[in-house]
């Protein structure tokens, strides 16, 4: 169908394209990209290691990376942290599936029609302007301290974002290419799923893009604020033990979460949106 | 062929059509009591000035938009609507910008439920005819303003409309190019018989292409005259006859 059509030659033909120079050439010129790309990431670590090992810092706060390995290895391997990442995983997967399976058809049909948009408009921007977090007590009283309450919150704060820009990309669909479809002839369904719907996959993926990030971010704020299991408890229980390198390990663990979350949606973004010439 | 048509096809019959538009708190008067019949399988050229109402006319016929009174009539039946057997080439392209070349001239065909495999095989037929099959696949950011209209041009025709409403459709290309799709329309026109409305800036053209020129005023209200070009076809652009007609024609608009 229609998603399944948006073609994918301009990409495979960039890639011909490199395939097409010289073997050496092109170790160096990927050598130089990933320096400029990652080299001062790598400076740093070196920093902190060299820091650390030194005792220009103090080790005891900042210890050097390999005690950090060392303990998250332990931790990960005698399965204390494997337990963790599953239901920190769940949790924020739950609420991002429900936000997705909600705000995405949700906003198709506000963005559609223009009296339901206009009519929910205020009370969105102000439940947009309320800050999750802050709700999170009232959620806590409505459901408990359990996991409805934190899979909530995140759900809470996930659902905007996709909703928003959902809305936003279906009332951005040029009017003049709906025109162009219904002089073919096409019904009103027909327009939505061969113009409104493509047209708007780019803003939607934006939206999921923002959303994954806020749940990452809700997901932690709520394990360190009332749970006995999680990331972002872990983070929490080893500074309280003074624990420190594992602290570090868990925070690390959460920030390469963050960043397997972004890459798949990047890829899914680059899929999808690559006859839009805006596709970051 | 019968010497009777019995079925007449693509027969437009304009009965005082009248439109206005609110602009700035004022009624602004595009049209005034048209009247015109246009014959199966006629080509009209309008011409005029900018903001005459060219394109709104065209719009009224398509079915885009409601006249204030008056009505169309297509094969005498009352226009409501858009309808499937007038096809209308846009000022500006409107390519869907996630669909290749391909995609975008079967779109017409795709959106009735035609199957994919002859949607493709008929729209790479006027891909041909417009001279853009090395770029079937490329994306209409990829393309230049030329040859997204020529896109738009191949996407109408791929339906074989009864009726083929043109704004401007040549607008934007070279005045090469611009040559050999007059050509290609001529041909197509030939070919499928079909009633051709188009809208043109450009006199040659409409002497090239039409039976029949009609010349809207800048003066609203002022009365739309409509000139029979009698040549043979095909036309020759450096026959004296064709130059005459392009020299009345101008005459017509004042110019000498
Ligand atoms: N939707 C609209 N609302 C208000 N005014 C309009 C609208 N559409 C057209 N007009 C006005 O009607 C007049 C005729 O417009 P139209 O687009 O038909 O001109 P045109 O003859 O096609 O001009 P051009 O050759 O520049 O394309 C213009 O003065 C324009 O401002
Ligand atoms: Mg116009």
């Amino acid at each position: 169908m229609t998603i399944q059509s948006i073609d994918t030659s301009p990409l495979r033909r960039r890639h011909e394209d490199r395939a097409g120079a010289m073997p050496g050439q092109r170790l160096t010129a990927m050598g130089r990209d990933v320096l400029s790309r990652y080299g001062l990431l790598v400076g740093f670590l070196v920093l902190w290691q060299v820091s650390a090992k030194t005792g220009w810092v103090n080790p005891s706060i900042f210890p050097p990376l390999d005690a950090i390995a060392a303990a998250l290895w332990k931790a990960l391997a005698s399965g204390r942290l494997v337990g963790d990442v599953a239901i920190s995983l769940q949790r924020s997967g739950i609420a991002f599936g429900a936000a997705v399976v909600i705000g995405i058809p949700l906003g198709l049909f506000m963005g559609q029609i223009r009296s339901v948009e206009r009519a929910l408009d205020p009370i969105l921007q102000l439940f947009r302007q309320t800050s999750a977090l802050a709700l999170y007590p009232v959620f806590i009283l409505l459901l408990g301290l359990g996991e409805t309450s934190k899979i909530f919150v995140i759900f809470w704060a996930t659902l905007f974002p996709i909703l928003l820009a959902t809305i936003g990309g279906v009332k951005e669909v040029d009017a003049k290419l709906i025109e162009m479809a219904r002089t073919f002839g096409a019904s009103r369904l027909t327009v939505f799923r061969r113009v409104v719907l493509p047209a708007s996959v780019p803003a939607i993926v934006v939206g999921l893009r923002l959303s994954a990030t806020t749940a990452l971010l809700l997901l932690i704020a709520a394990e360190m604020i009332g749970a006995n299991k999680g990331l972002g408890f872990q983070v929490m229980n080893a500074q309280y033990n003074f624990q420190i390198p594992l602290m570090f390990g868990a925070i690390f663990l959460l920030a390469a979460l963050g960043l397997t979350a972004n890459a798949v949606l990047v890829t899914l973004q680059r899929r999808l949106c690559r006859w839009s010439e805006v596709t970051r | 062929m019968s010497v009777v048509e019995t079925t007449r096809r693509g027969e437009v019959a304009i009965r005082g059509l009248s439109k206005s538009f609110a602009l700035n708190g004022q009624r602004l008067n595009v049209l005034r009591d048209l009247r015109l019949d246009i014959r199966s399988g006629e080509i009209l050229a309008i011409v005029g000035p900018s903001g005459c109402g060219k394109t709104t006319l065209l719009r009224i016929l398509a079915g885009l938009e409601v006249p204030d009174t008056g009505e169309v009539l297509i094969d005498d039946t009352p226009v409501h609507g858009v309808g499937t057997e007038r096809a209308i080439i846009f000022q500006e392209p409107r390519l869907l910008p996630w669909l290749t070349v391909l995609g975008n001239v079967a779109f017409g065909l795709d959106v009735r439920g035609d199957a994919r495999t002859y949607a493709e095989e008929k729209a790479r037929h006027y891909i041909r005819l417009v001279g853009l099959t090395d770029f079937e696949n490329a994306y209409p950011r990829q393309l230049s303003g030329g040859m997204a209209q020529r896109v738009g041009i191949a996407r109408a025709l791929t339906v074989q409309p009864e009726i083929l409403l043109l704004d401007e459709p040549l607008g934007a290309l070279d005045a090469m190019t611009k040559i050999t799709m007059q050509e290609e329309l001529g041909r197509i026109w030939r070919e499928e018989k079909v009633t051709m409305i188009l809208v043109t800036h450009d006199l040659e053209e409409a002497i090239y292409l039409a039976d029949r020129v009609l010349v809207m005023p800048k003066e609203r209200g002022a009365s739309i005259r409509s000139i029979d070009i009698d040549l043979n076809r095909p036309r020759d652009r450096s026959e004296n006859r064709f130059v005459r007609q392009r020299k009345a024609l101008l005459h017509d608009f004042g110019l000498h």
